[in-house]
């Protein structure tokens, strides 16, 4: 039976918080099989942040487990459009109701 | 606003600063060219900051300018006074856009758009006037993407490859925002990003900056262009940059330089549209050919590249270099300036008047105590303590130079408003004063300086009329004068027309029509409230307003101003301040039982006073009449003065005096108290004091007391005079 766990980030995706969001990633992967990643409350992210994202998909890789995005704030997905990542995360960006009729 | 913000608002405001003056100058001396290299190196210092905090509104503009400043410095188009006035007109304009960043607003206003677009329609129109060529550097917006049905023509595009260094984002930066500002210069129609440098998770630094980028970027912008953009991590990283229409050859070197795996990099052109497939499969295979081919001969297309590579160093070395000169430049000149809070520096005053209060109180002690030992000592105490006070006052201390500087512009603006040549000379610029008053005396000068500008320089036609030369002249100067700053405004204009005051004062009826007063009282006139002689109200002054303002702010200062002026030839105004409004040396008299405290600068000597008897009040001083004041009198100190009183002389504006008390006793620092205001209006006092042992000395303020005299002097009716 997989271990599957949900993980929610609410601060943002940036250097000041890097550090701390280097370990919370990487023990909430080693702590399960899958890993669902919630960033819709991800208020900004910058290139450490990304870089983050691309460590995540690796290392599951690396553990033969596996990590998906499945909610992206709208600075979050942007970013990833931005930098033409979505394909190497692997994720299906998918804008919600909310935001697409505003 | 947050500190970054905060800290990037300040320093722009500097480089304004700078920008302005060198400006200017530019007028002046249009071929200075390192004149020409600080304007643009002040708008590019701005513009790379707007960056960093992502200010895009500073960003954009200020890039418009510096493409201006950038034709300028390369020769490209001249200097000429319509440039400089849009320069300046654009200096302005992002000093009101840095204000509206400080006041954390983040959409502009239609108006200052408008301005925006106005400005930079006449910077391209400045620029369209350039020979087109290889240097050309016009930034176009609007970039026209053709299309052949199916999308963009991809050979159109210039290929940006870039790896960032892993200290970049600890320097601050976030390569994202350089990538976005780089997109504003065109269009990037494709991106990759280059992710291989990552190392696994137990080496991974996350604040180590491990991504590359593969870019297509379609602008009409210049190699310089782009490679501007990354100025600010240049030498932290990897740039190469491949034109346009560049050859699939031009990619294959890029591959092999580049540290990725030769197939993941080929992938990634492709994928980003600088190769199609077929492309990069050829020349694979004729690369390894030719390697084949060519390991016999000596030069290897490595070989080539290594060279190119060279060159293409040279330059970013170079571009390091300057850039390294600059940031030392910068920082020994920061190094020499500390940023200290203007409360830190007030609260340091304080409790150095403390000090000397306490120093005063334990010298007296000693004294009283009489053991020699403890009297030196205190003594020496006594001597430090004045040394740091007069640090610690020079701490605030500023050149007036600064507030006169800015008066360059002002005159430069005016006198092309009115049509009228003038020329402003500045001497003194060096004289220190109080930081605070600084700050209040600028209003009060510029209002001097427009009406010398208005009314005071005639125009042309009549000054060659008069004889005068065709330029009018404007100076500021100043200069210490016993414990006091002098500040003189003058011009060569045409005077004060006592006519014209005499006849307005009548007709506002200030005085009556048949009232005779002397030249000094005619001209002081300007000074009443409400007055003007000028016939039209300008857009600057003559509203008459002004000067009953400017003699109140300098009266607030606890300062005088004072006008000479010779008709036909031109006005004088002095204004004089205080030099310090804190802590002053003084020298301690005593009337009866009360000490009174004198400030020592103003007094000139003592004099033992044999028999003044009468009502005479004047004396014979070496030959010169010196007229004096009782201040047991003055005060109306009851009961009789002693038999041998003492005149201590002082001085005031050129003016002596002689003021006689019943005692003298003595240097003494004192720390001014103001009075409370209830007290404000009392004419001949300036302050007071605690003495040593906690009693109570006014001090007196001699300016009063020197004028008082003069007055008294002049009509001889000493009561009434002082009840004024």
């Amino acid at each position: 039976m997989t271990n599957s766990q949900r993980l929610s980030l609410t601060d943002d995706l940036t250097i000041y918080h890097a550090l701390e969001q280097k370990t919370a990633l990487l023990d909430a992967l080693a702590n399960s099989d899958e890993l669902e990643l919630d960033l819709m409350q991800v208020g900004a992210i910058d290139t450490a942040g990304l870089q983050l994202l691309v460590l995540l998909k690796k290392e599951a890789q690396r553990a033969g487990k596996r990590v998906h995005i499945d909610a992206h704030s709208q600075a979050v997905r942007s970013a990833i459009e931005f930098c033409n990542l979505a394909t190497e995360l692997g994720d299906p960006l998918v804008i919600p109701a909310a935001e697409s009729a505003g | 606003m947050d500190e970054l913000t905060s800290v990037y608002v300040q320093e722009s405001r500097e480089q304004l600063a700078e920008m302005e003056s060198g400006l200017l100058r530019l007028e002046q001396d249009p071929d200075d060219a390192d004149n020409i290299n600080a304007i643009f190196r002040a708008a590019h210092t701005i513009k790379g900051g707007s960056g960093v905090i992502e200010c895009h509104f500073i960003e954009q503009f200020t890039h418009r300018v510096e493409n201006l400043l950038d034709a300028l410095r390369n020769g490209d188009i001249a200097v000429s006074g319509k440039l400089a006035t849009l320069l300046l007109e654009c200096c302005d304009h992002m000093g009101s856009l840095i204000d509206i960043l400080a006041c954390g607003q983040t959409e502009l206003d239609t108006n200052v758009i408008e301005r925006g677009e106005t400005l930079t329609q006449r910077l391209q129109d400045a620029l369209a006037v350039m020979p087109t060529g290889m240097n050309m550097t016009v930034q176009d917006d609007t970039v026209e993407v053709e299309t052949s049905g199916g999308g963009v023509v991809n050979t159109d595009s210039w290929h940006i490859s870039i790896r960032f260094g892993q200290n970049v984002l600890r320097g601050g930066t976030d390569p994202l925002s350089f990538i976005r500002y780089l997109g504003s210069l065109g269009e990037i129609i494709g991106i990759e990003t280059v992710t291989d440098a990552i190392p696994a998770a137990a080496e991974m630094d996350p604040e180590s900056c491990y991504l590359g980028f593969e870019i297509r970027l379609q602008t009409r912008a210049g190699k310089a262009d782009i490679e501007r953009v990354f100025d600010f991590v240049r030498d932290e990283c990897e740039l190469r940059i491949l034109p346009p229409q560049s050859k699939v050859a031009d990619y294959l070197h890029l591959i092999q330089e580049l540290p990725e795996d030769t197939m993941r990099l080929g992938e990634m052109l492709v994928r980003c549209g600088a190769l199609t497939q077929s492309e990069l499969d050829e020349s694979l295979l004729s690369q390894s050919t030719i390697l084949k081919q060519e390991t016999a001969s000596n030069i290897s297309p490595l070989g080539e590249i290594l060279v190119d590579k060279k060159v293409v160093q040279k330059e970013i070395v170079d571009a390091a270099v300057v850039k390294q000169t600059q940031v030392n430049e910068k920082k020994a000149r920061d190094a020499q300036l500390v940023r200290v809070q203007a409360d830190k520096l007030d609260q340091l005053i304080d409790l150095v008047g403390e000090l000397v209060i306490a120093g005063a109180s334990a010298n007296l002690l000693a004294l009283k105590s009489g053991e020699s030992t403890l009297v030196e000592a205190t003594s020496i105490l006594s001597r430090l303590v004045e040394d740091i006070r007069d640090s610690a006052l020079r701490l605030r201390m500023v050149q007036i130079g600064d507030t006169f500087n800015r008066f360059h512009r002002v005159v430069r603006d005016v006198a092309k408003d009115l049509g009228k040549e003038i020329e402003l000379s500045i001497s003194g610029a060096e004289t220190e004063l109080d930081k605070t008053v600084v700050e209040k005396i600028g209003d009060p000068l510029m209002h001097l300086v427009r009406n010398s500008l208005d009314h005071g320089i005639e125009a042309a036609e009549t000054r060659l009329e008069r004889g005068k030369p065709l330029c009018g002249r404007v100076s500021l100067n100043a200069y210490h004068d016993s414990g006091s700053i002098v500040i003189e405004v003058a011009d060569d204009g045409g005077g004060l027309n006592r006519e014209k005051i005499r006849a307005k004062a009548i007709e506002r009826e200030l005085i009556p029509s048949d009232a005779s007063l002397n030249d000094n009282e005619i001209i002081n006139l300007i000074f009443e409230p409400g007055f003007s002689t000028v016939d039209q109200v300008s857009n600057l002054s003559g509203r008459g307003v002004g000067m009953d303002v400017v003699r109140r702010n300098i009266t607030a200062l606890r300062g005088s101003v004072e006008v000479a002026s010779v008709e036909g030839e031109g006005s004088t105004f002095t204004i004089r301040l205080p030099l310090t409004l804190a802590i002053i040396d003084g020298f301690l008299v005593g009337i009866d039982k009360a000490s009174y405290v004198i400030p020592l600068d103003s007094v000139v000597e003592c004099i033992e006073h044999r028999n003044l008897a009468g009502d005479r009040n004047f004396l014979n001083l070496r030959g010169e009449a010196l007229p004096f004041i009782r201040l047991r009198e003055l005060f109306e100190v009851e009961g009789a003065p002693p038999a041998r009183e003492s005149i201590v002389v002082v001085q005031f504006g050129g003016q002596r005096a002689g003021i006689v008390v019943d005692q003298l006793m003595g240097e003494f620092q004192t720390v001014i108290k103001p009075l409370g205001r209830m007290f404000a209006n009392l004419r001949g006092i300036g302050g007071s004091t605690i003495l040593g042992s906690g009693e109570v000395a006014l001090i007196l303020d001699v300016a009063a007391l020197v004028q008082s005299v003069r007055q008294q002097e002049e009509r001889k009716t000493l009561p009434q005079h002082l009840a004024q």
